[in-house]
């Protein structure tokens, strides 16, 4: 492990390391539930998406849905760990409206995916190495509302019985900052990998952060379990919060009690949860309705012939192959989208041109119009059309800025416009050599200074730029002004 | 193994059996006579059996990942009482 010292907080009696682990529960892609063939998709009418098994009707019996079963092990393989050939599954117990069984079938003493490792780039260009304790199957539970009525919750059992998959990691994380860049690497990954569509906005990835402090060197502290933390910036709010209380907490004489904590996303706080004292007894034991869950090597074998190209190998690629910096390679594979849109700019242009593009005009102005690159209004054909405008000499690199405006607008190709518009690059040295004859004669004062400042060249390439409506090539604007100047080179 | 009255006052609570006080005790003393005689199984040698899972020998089995359920919520409301607007409603639990 990397010295990570950098990242210890301040308090009273000297400083204090953050302990950090993560449990994300990420709904399976699926069409169907883990357990029945009713559907998954998000939204639909109250209880519409409920069969029989979901709703715990007596006599009903689980039968488990393969693809869940595959997209588990394909999410196992992209985080480097080792697939168990036999896993089991539990029942783990307590009652909550929505949870119509009394039980969730999970996986408790043996996961479906053992231990594994993820690396996460931090900005300051440091790499940490988060370990994987485990990813195992289990059920959703249903939806409880308790806003409709003054007296009554509402269950909605849409949810109960979709496969998610419960993601662990060690505690190797050291401050919010890294949870919330772990969480960002996993959600790619699993984006990536199409087993998970990330949408943290639905709830298709939800945290639960485990959060202890201790002196450097010390043993690990007493953690606090916060629930449900459903954005990276809330990871990071959440954490830090926690951090500082238990500081405060142990400094102020008392003692940090393991206790399941909420998150309250209007005032950045967490609080005790209550109700739950006796709750974590679950008494988990294997489902009697289910054989254990065993396949073969080959099985595995096959998934892993399948899987893309992972972000960490995209962007090692983008590196050595196109020679991008590994910052802008990071930011271009932190999607699979983006990575796509780059290398179809990219193809057959000058790869690092193609970056500056994406990385610089087109995200500010997605950025600006708050647009993801899917709803981009310029296209990646256009985009690369753009530059190759450029490359071959027909449109100067400071029109082409106002070109891509010009396509942010109107959406139309770039070629269109240059013609449309009358932008094409005067490279006819007559022209230019007019242009430039025009201002010297109306400026003598400027020509006698420029003579003992060549620096004012500068200056001449402005008018010149301006007479031609910025249409001139400006190397051969320049060119020809030392020559008719009379400065060097 | 054997349990005491503090026992199954907690697995009570846990199960949501309302057991009244006076009726620990001999529950204690009936659980323990069967714990006792499941226990009997101790006695045998199987130090060279396999744990076995299932009486079936069988693998377990799949689903192909088809929509082929659901959109009953009619039917399943008329089981709940005081449904409303196919939500199923219970007194209010808020944390």
């Amino acid at each position: 492990m990397t010295n990570r010292t950098g990242k210890l907080i301040e308090g009273a009696t000297g400083k204090w390391e953050v302990v950090i682990g993560l449990e994300v529960h990420a709904q399976v892609l699926s069409k169907a539930k883990l357990f029945s063939g009713a559907a998954t998709a998000f939204g639909a009418a109250p209880n519409a998406q409920v069969s029989l098994v979901d709703a715990a009707m007596p006599g009903m019996l689980p039968v488990i849905n393969e693809f869940c079963v595959e997209q588990a092990i394909r999410t196992g393989l992209g985080l480097n760990a080792k697939i168990n050939l036999v896993s089991v599954f539990d029942r783990k117990n307590y009652f909550y409206p929505d949870l119509p069984a009394g039980y969730q079938i999970s996986q408790y003493k043996q996961p479906i995916v053992g231990e594994g490792v993820v690396l996460v780039d931090m900005p300051n260009g440091e790499t940490i190495e988060v370990g994987i304790e485990r990813l195992h199957l289990e059920q959703d539970a249903g939806k409880s509302s308790h806003d409709m009525h003054p007296s009554l919750s509402f269950v909605d059992l849409n949810r109960s019985g979709i496969a998610l998959m419960e993601i662990v990691s060690r505690p190797d994380l050291r401050s919010g900052e890294e949870a919330a860049a772990y969480l960002k690497k996993l959600r790619t990954i699993l984006r990536y990998l199409g087993t998970c569509d990330g949408n943290m906005d639905e709830g298709s990835m939800r945290a639960d952060v485990n959060v202890s402090v201790r002196k450097p060197g010390a043993e690990y502290g007493t953690r606090c379990e916060i629930k449900n933390v459903n954005s990276m910036r809330f990871v990071q709010i959440a954490a830090e919060y926690e951090a500082r209380r238990q500081i405060d907490l142990i400094e102020g004489g008392g003692k940090v009690e393991q206790e399941t904590r909420l998150f309250d996303s209007r005032t950045g706080e967490t609080r005790t949860m209550r109700s739950k004292e006796e709750a974590h007894d679950y008494r988990y034991f294997p489902d009697p309705d289910l054989l254990p869950l065993e396949f073969e090597q080959a099985l595995i074998d096959r998934i892993k012939a399948s899987l893309p190209e992972l972000p960490d190998a995209r962007k090692q690629r983008y590196v050595s192959q196109f020679g991008l910096s590994p910052y802008d390679a990071g930011v271009l594979v932190s999607d699979a989208e983006t990575a796509a849109y780059y290398e179809e700019v990219a193809k057959g242009r000058d790869p690092k041109i193609a970056a500056n593009w994406v990385t610089g005009d087109l995200f500010a102005m997605l950025n600006r119009l708050n647009l993801s690159i899917t709803q981009s209004p310029v296209s990646a054909a256009n985009l690369g059309a753009l530059i190759d405008l450029i490359a071959d000499n027909t449109i100067s690199g400071r029109i082409a800025k106002d070109v891509f405006q010009i396509m942010v607008e109107t959406r139309d190709a770039p070629g269109a416009i240059v013609e449309a518009r009358g932008l094409r690059q005067v490279t006819d040295t007559s022209a230019i050599e007019a242009a430039i004859d025009a201002v010297i004669a109306a400026n003598p004062d400027k020509v006698a200074e420029v003579a003992a400042k060549p620096k004012m060249a500068g200056w001449f390439v402005g008018q010149v730029m301006q007479k031609t409506g910025g249409k001139a090539n400006p190397a051969v604007v320049n060119q020809l002004l030392a020559k008719k100047l009379n400065l060097p080179g | 193994m054997s349990v005491d009255e503090k026992t199954v006052r907690k697995v009570a609570k846990l199960a949501r059996l309302a057991v009244p006080e006076e009726r620990l005790a001999p529950m204690a003393g009936e659980l323990n006579k069967i714990l006792a005689w499941v226990e009997q199984l101790g006695e045998l040698d199987i130090k060279n059996v396999e744990p076995m899972t299932s009486v079936a020998k069988m693998r377990l089995m799949r689903r192909a990942d088809v929509v082929n359920d659901g959109n009953i919520a009619d039917d399943l409301m008329k089981n709940a009482p005081n449904a409303i607007d196919n939500y199923f409603t219970v007194p209010k639990v808020v944390e």
